[in-house]
């Protein structure tokens, strides 16, 4: 120990008493976080709580996925190629979205605007094939009301694609934001958030296709 | 086409007793708000009240809607309770096909939007002025959050008018909750009123937790943290973990009901006990969610009045989160008899039983408290006391039905509604009058009426034993809950019992609006000079009653568990104040619409859905994300309260402040 450290204080139970330089562990010392800060920290506490809700949709599905009540199984329906595709879509976007983050943090516009652009396309992309696939199901009877597994299926997929596509409209809004307002500090959280929300998505269809596709196709 | 289901045959013109109930609450509504309009106050209730996001204006308006739909919940239990004392061989005087959506209404109303404002205004006002910063983390959303659960209200109202509310019971239980065997707009009603306000309440969670754990002043550390923030931050982690299944499992149901699906229908697969196991996976964190905030409350109160530091605040602490994580382990409780097996009715049985040891801790802790303390008997500490010996009991009928073979007997008998009143009258409701009577100067600048307050909580308690003591005979007796009548001669002096019992609690509640209404009109002599009326040892005291709207002139600096206490000790002590500090300009968050604008769009896709009028729903949606758009398109989103104000304002507050240290100390 040099002269120049600070004085440690007494801390025998580790309850983060005394010198805490940062104020991002909320530890008390430091005071309020910044704004950065809390509302990023906010936002990761309402992707915890969407991750909650989606796994009420997985328990029902994991519940329900056997009652096929006569009709066609997971094995029987499901396309794996067309599900590939998807994924490669939203892996790569979730990449894509990454490289607009970079794009923010070098306050680049057109970097910006054409990483977002891909993002929009993949994301696009993604709920077209999604939805083909949901339409072909149900043309051929076998829509959400054939079985209960259907139900599950339909809407813990449905769930997703619909946050992908309130992702979607949530993206070309901030598009607008930085083309209206530029790179502020509301909208630099903002995209901060947006680019969580992305991600966590990704997290999620990995679930979705591990335990719906992949499960479902090699049990 | 145009209006959906809606038609001319779902207004009550037929049926008496809802339309003068409708009548009355329309023409309330409509005197309140000619009042504002001719009284010329609308610009001050639009730029004050609705607008605001002042987290200490919201939480007043989260106990207001509380306290009007407490009496609108005990209408209906009145009426349940004169039923069932009519309806021995007769029919009583409210058809079965009303009954049913009495008690639904009555326990929906109670939960959602009795309790639950109650705690979450409570929570609002007090955590960030004992927390010692100015706002809650996400001033706006606050307001969204209100605002959405005022929608859930106004939807529940609205069906007692326009067509129907469920009759399936407080929780909307599948099959008879399908579209089979529920055709009408009932369940409608509730799904779309409870995922609205659902939302609200998540928001509100969030907003909450994110305060606690990253909106501190300067030097405080977790646990020196007062009671209440941790069981504010508890619960707030259980609605965070805990509302997602309840707005999951609404969904469902709601995709059940609108596009024949079938989670849980008795055909095609569907799964009834899913629902059960997913709506109390919710619904017993829900029960703590309550109940956590009312035990931080009784702690504030009984160290306050004791004049002592809450005795073991660390075992404390540690009770409160491991309730918080049992919590969720013990929802099977709710189903024993749903056949699950031996072995898992054991372990969900013992797991109960586990979740009495922390609250045992608590009690012990609130009783040594107590012990040598010099106590003033004011009506928080009747409200604590009364709530001690009555949710002891509470508990010990809880553990007693926590025994699986006992809960075969008592399952859905009357022994279980005495049961859950017994906890969440004599728990939740007895600490929100509690923290309300406490709370009350900080929020007004005077204190409510001691004397009221005394004769409405010796009614209450009262009331609460003659009305539910003979529930529990009444379930030892076999009678079974939501009962529109009955032809067992044993039952009826009991049920006479329980009705008088009713009674007693309306005069208890008739004692609380007079004391509302002596208190304003003696609101001079009740004033609250210093901001300290209870001489109290946590922040919100430090600050002046009402507090500025950025509660602290400058930031406290904490350095010890009752910081309050401390900078009084340190006072007396120096015989004065500390010198006038340097103030410095404050930016604090604008008002805005966006709460109240968000409520309207929320009530069209509500009421859309509810009466299938989809072009409206569809509107609703385009105009709530209009708003969020113009909303963040703003290019100011703070103003600044100039330093000159902040020293005008803080030096009233210093002058109060050092008259009170002038006077001789009261301990």
């Amino acid at each position: 120990m040099t002269a120049a450290d600070p004085p440690v204080p007494f801390d025998p139970y580790h309850v983060g008493r005394g010198q805490d330089s940062d104020p991002s562990r909320g530890h008390g010392a430091g005071g309020p976080a910044s704004k950065r800060v809390i509302v990023a920290y906010g936002f990761w506490i309402f992707l915890l709580s969407d991750i909650v809700m989606f796994s009420a949709f997985f328990a029902g599905y994991a519940v329900l996925s056997g009652n096929t009540a006569g009709g066609p199984g997971a094995r029987q329906l499901f396309d794996l190629h067309n599900v590939a595709i998807e994924t490669a879509c939203l892996l790569l976007s979730s990449f894509s979205c990454g490289m607009a983050a970079v794009a923010t943090e070098a306050r680049n516009k057109a970097a910006f605007y054409l990483m977002m652009a891909v993002t929009f396309v993949l994301g696009a992309a993604f709920i077209t094939l999604e939805v083909r696939e949901f339409a072909a199901l149900i043309a051929q009877g076998d829509g959400p009301s054939r079985s209960a597994f259907l139900s599950a299926f339909f809407a813990l997929v449905g769930c997703h694609g619909a946050h992908v596509s309130v992702g979607l409209l949530w993206l070309l809004t901030m598009m607008a934001q930085v083309f209206a307002k530029g790179f502020r500090p509301e909208i630099l959280r903002r995209i901060l958030c947006f680019s969580l929300f992305w991600h966590a998505l990704d997290i999620i269809w990995v679930a979705v296709f591990t335990v719906v596709y992949l499960l479902g196709v090699h049990p | 086409m145009l209006l959906g289901k809606l038609n001319w045959d779902a207004l009550p013109l037929h049926e008496p007793i809802p339309l003068a109930a409708s009548g009355m609450m329309i023409a309330g509504i409509l005197g309140v708000v000619l009042l504002v309009l001719l009284k010329g106050w609308a610009p001050y209730v639009w730029r004050e009240w609705i607008t605001s996001v002042d987290h200490k204006r919201i939480g007043i308006m989260y106990c207001l809607l509380a306290l009007v739909m407490l009496l609108r919940g005990f209408t209906d239990a009145i009426m349940m309770r004169s039923q069932q004392a009519l309806a021995f061989h007769s029919a009583g005087y409210l058809p079965p096909d009303h009954y049913d959506q009495v008690f639904s209404a009555h326990g929906t109303i109670m939960i959602f939007f009795v309790a639950m404002p109650f705690v979450i205004g409570l929570m609002n006002f007090v955590l960030p002025l004992q927390l010692g910063v100015r706002d809650v983390a996400f001033p706006t959303l606050n307001s969204v959050s209100f605002w959405l659960t005022a929608v859930g209200v106004l939807l529940t109202n609205i069906s007692l008018f326009v067509g129907e509310f469920a009759r399936t019971g407080w929780l909307p239980y599948p099959p008879l909750s399908e579209l089979r065997y529920s055709p009408g707009v009932g369940v409608d009603y509730w799904l779309w009123a409870l995922q609205i306000s659902g939302v609200g309440t998540l928001m509100s969670g969030i907003n909450l937790v994110v305060t606690i754990l990253k909106m501190r002043a300067p030097g405080m550390t977790y646990l020196r943290m007062p009671m209440f923030c941790w069981t504010a931050l508890a619960s707030n982690l259980l609605i965070v973990a805990a509302f997602p299944i309840l707005t999951a499992t609404s969904a469902m149901l709601i995709m059940d009901r609108y596009l024949g699906f079938h989670f849980f229908t008795n055909e095609a697969g569907g799964n009834v006990m899913m629902f059960m196991n997913l709506i109390w996976a919710w619904g017993h964190p829900e029960v703590y969610i309550l109940i956590l905030p009312a035990f931080g409350i009784f702690s504030e109160v009984i160290s306050t009045f004791s004049g002592k530091p809450l005795f073991g605040y660390r075992s404390m602490v540690m009770a409160t989160m491991c309730i918080c994580i049992l919590a969720f382990m013990v929802w099977l409780h709710h189903f024993f008899t749903m056949g699950a097996g031996g072995n898992v009715n054991a372990f969900f049985g013992i797991m109960t039983m586990i979740i009495a040891i922390p609250t045992g801790v608590k009690v012990y802790n609130w009783l040594f408290t107590f012990y040598g303390g010099r106590i003033r008997f004011t009506s928080p500490v009747l409200w604590s006391i009364g709530f001690m010996v009555t949710f002891v009991i509470g508990g010990m009928t809880g553990v007693l039905m926590a025994v699986p073979p006992a809960d075969f007997v008592l399952h859905n008998s009357l022994f279980l509604i005495a049961h859950f009143h017994n906890v969440i009258i004599g728990g939740v409701l007895f600490g929100a009058f509690a923290g309300y009577t406490y709370w009350f100067p900080k929020a007004f600048g005077f204190r409510l009426h001691e004397g009221w307050g005394k004769a409405a909580f010796w009614f209450w308690l009262v009331g609460f034993y003659v009305a539910f003591m003979p529930l529990y005979v009444l379930g030892f007796l076999g009678m079974t809950r939501r009962m529109q009548h009955y032809d067992v001669a044993e039952w009826r002096p009991w049920l006479l019992a329980a009705a008088a019992g009713a009674g007693l609690i309306a005069l208890g509640i008739g004692c609380q609006v007079a004391q509302l209404v002596v208190s304003i009109r003696h609101r001079r002599k009740l004033a609250d000079q210093t901001g300290d009326p209870w001489d109290g040892r946590s922040l919100e005291w430090a600050t002046a009653s009402p507090p500025p709207a950025f509660n602290f002139a400058l930031m406290p600096d904490v350095s010890g568990e009752e910081p309050y206490w401390a900078m009084k000790d340190a006072a007396f002590a120096r015989g004065g104040l500390t010198d006038e500090p340097k103030y410095e300009a404050i930016e604090m968050p604008r008002n805005t619409a966006t709460g109240v604008v968000t409520a309207f769009f929320a009530t069209a896709v509500g009421f859309a859905m509810i009466w299938h009028i989809w072009w409206m729903a569809l509107f609703g949606i385009a105009g709530a994300f209009a708003t969020f758009v113009a909303f963040a398109w703003r290019d100011r989103s703070e103003f600044e309260v100039p330093a000159a104000e902040v020293a005008a304002i803080d030096r009233l507050n210093r002058t109060a402040r050092a008259a009170a240290v002038a006077r001789p100390r009261a301990f």
